[in-house]
């Protein structure tokens, strides 16, 4: 009720720039202080589903380009399961069902892990982003010339040393910019993780302006340091792209 | 025993049939060019050779090795048979050196300071000893090639296969290009050139092979390809290409 009458009165807000330096009541710091330990596990859980989803979405990926037919058939069914569920039903599953479905000493032991949320939202983004770094490996293998393939076997290499040191990198040269930007989708997605508990930047800042009815001011940190994150990466990668750009060639 | 020996083979996509009973052999130290008009055949042809094409039936057998056989081991078979491509096909995210180790240290297990050793002598004996350390876009086409040419020997081959190698380059280019194989085929490498180039045929062809629609129309002795070929198709050919 309070919360409804504030919202109904905007002019009458009390803006206080000071209240990230006020005592929060959750008891382990400030309000700024939360902010940032959100912004912590947003980095961690984003890095981490990352690392799963590169790790998952390349091999995906590669399979949808071998020579066999069961490959492609199984790496297409897992982009288009991953790929076609809302990620906030996937992080539902994984929370609430996968471990009802497991056998019962099992589950139990997940539910108890005293990092449940993270390392659920970990698997459900990791697995979610996984479908869709697939499709850009693809992407990224299928638009090489086929004779790079065939003159790497032609040198004696085998299928698996070609990938590895020929196909692969290329491809992820030439997917670095759609890459890049499946892991910025990959941060912002990590917000999801507050419905499962997950005590990310977004769930801090929404207990922010819980207890010190500072709206504004919490979801304006939040912003920005989204923005922040996001400048950090993109420039990072700016970076790495200048590192591994192959001298006498333009985009690729 | 030839080197290379093409037996029977056919090969069809779907109702297209690409290779017809096509028989043929190269011996050692041999240098055998395969021309004809496009979508004859050729290429498909060269490249059943170390397997990169799978053929329907016939066999082929490179140095006792047989193709059609399930269990050859074809990485090990084109390890030993070089390959030069119309189109270079170098790595462009590897150096030059780096592009004629990689084989030699992953598929030979040679170690590094003797696969870079054989690289910068192989650079040198195409023309190019100082482009080790450049990456392939920052070479004109010519050079690419030849250092594609480098990259096949560093394996030691026992056998050259070359798929239109100057098809792709800039007129100026060619010769140097040929150039290069002129002086493989002097030193004794048995070679199976697909090409249009009829002066490299008449200057170090043994054999000239003429295909047309997937058959090996005409198969002789240079001399009697250039000079008294009896087939009209090959004659046909013959007079398109040489009227200029």
């Amino acid at each position: 009720m309070e919360d409804r009458k504030r919202r109904g009165h905007p002019m009458k807000y009390n803006w206080n720039w000071g209240v990230f330096w006020e005592a929060s009541p959750e008891g382990t710091g400030t309000y700024g202080e939360l902010l940032i330990a959100g912004l912590g596990w947003t980095i961690v859980t984003a890095l981490c589903a990352w690392i799963l989803a590169l790790a998952i979405g390349t091999t995906v990926g590669v399979m949808r380009t071998l020579p066999s037919k069961w490959a492609n058939i199984l790496a297409a069914c897992w982009v288009e399961l991953f790929r076609n569920i809302p990620i906030l039903v996937q992080l539902f599953v994984w929370f609430y069902v996968v471990p009802e479905l497991l056998p019962k000493a099992w589950g139990t032991a997940i539910k108890q892990m005293p990092n449940a949320a993270f390392v659920t939202a970990v698997v459900g983004l990791g697995f979610a982003t996984s479908a869709r770094v697939a499709e850009q490996v693809r992407a990224g293998i299928q638009s090489l010339p086929a004779g790079q393939a065939m003159a790497a076997s032609a040198l004696g290499l085998t299928l698996p040393q070609a990938y590895r040191h020929v196909l692969l990198p290329r491809a992820f040269r030439v997917v670095l910019p759609p890459l890049t930007s499946e892991f910025l989708n990959l941060i912002k997605n990590t917000s999801v993780g507050l419905t499962i508990g997950l005590l990310e930047l977004t769930a801090r800042a929404r207990s922010m302006q819980e207890y010190s009815a500072q709206v504004f001011e919490a979801f304006t940190a939040a912003t920005l340091l989204y923005l922040l994150l996001n400048v950090v990466v993109v420039s990072a990668v700016r970076a790495l792209e200048r590192r591994v750009a192959i001298p006498g060639q333009v985009g690729t | 025993m030839p080197m290379i020996e093409i037996k029977d083979v056919s090969k069809a996509y779907g109702a297209f049939q690409v290779l017809r009973h096509c028989t043929t052999s190269v011996d050692k130290g041999e240098v055998v060019v395969v021309c004809g008009p496009s979508g004859s055949g050729k290429s498909t042809l060269i490249k059943t050779v170390n397997g990169l094409e799978p053929f329907q039936t016939g066999n082929i057998i490179v140095d006792g090795v047989s193709l059609a056989d399930k269990a050859t081991d074809l990485p090990k078979l084109r390890a030993r048979v070089g390959m030069v491509f119309q189109n270079f096909e170098l790595f462009p995210h590897l150096s030059i050196v780096d592009n004629l180790c990689l084989a030699q240290q992953k598929v030979l297990g040679r170690d590094r300071p003797a696969a870079e050793a054989k690289a910068h002598a192989l650079l040198a004996r195409v023309g190019l000893p100082e482009q080790a350390d450049k990456f392939p876009g920052q070479l004109s086409g010519g050079q690419q090639q030849r250092v594609a040419i480098a990259r096949a020997l560093a394996m030691d081959p026992i056998a050259m296969l070359f798929d239109e190698p100057t098809s792709a380059l800039d007129p100026e280019m060619v010769s140097e290009v040929l150039d290069v194989m002129v002086a493989l085929a002097k030193e004794g490498m048995t070679m199976m050139v697909v090409t249009h180039e009829m002066g490299f045929a008449r200057k170090v062809a043994d054999r000239v092979i003429f295909m047309d629609k997937g058959e090996i129309v005409e198969d002789a002795k240079k001399a009697d390809f250039f000079g008294n070929t009896r087939n009209p198709r090959a004659q046909a050919f013959l007079s398109k290409i040489l009227q200029h």
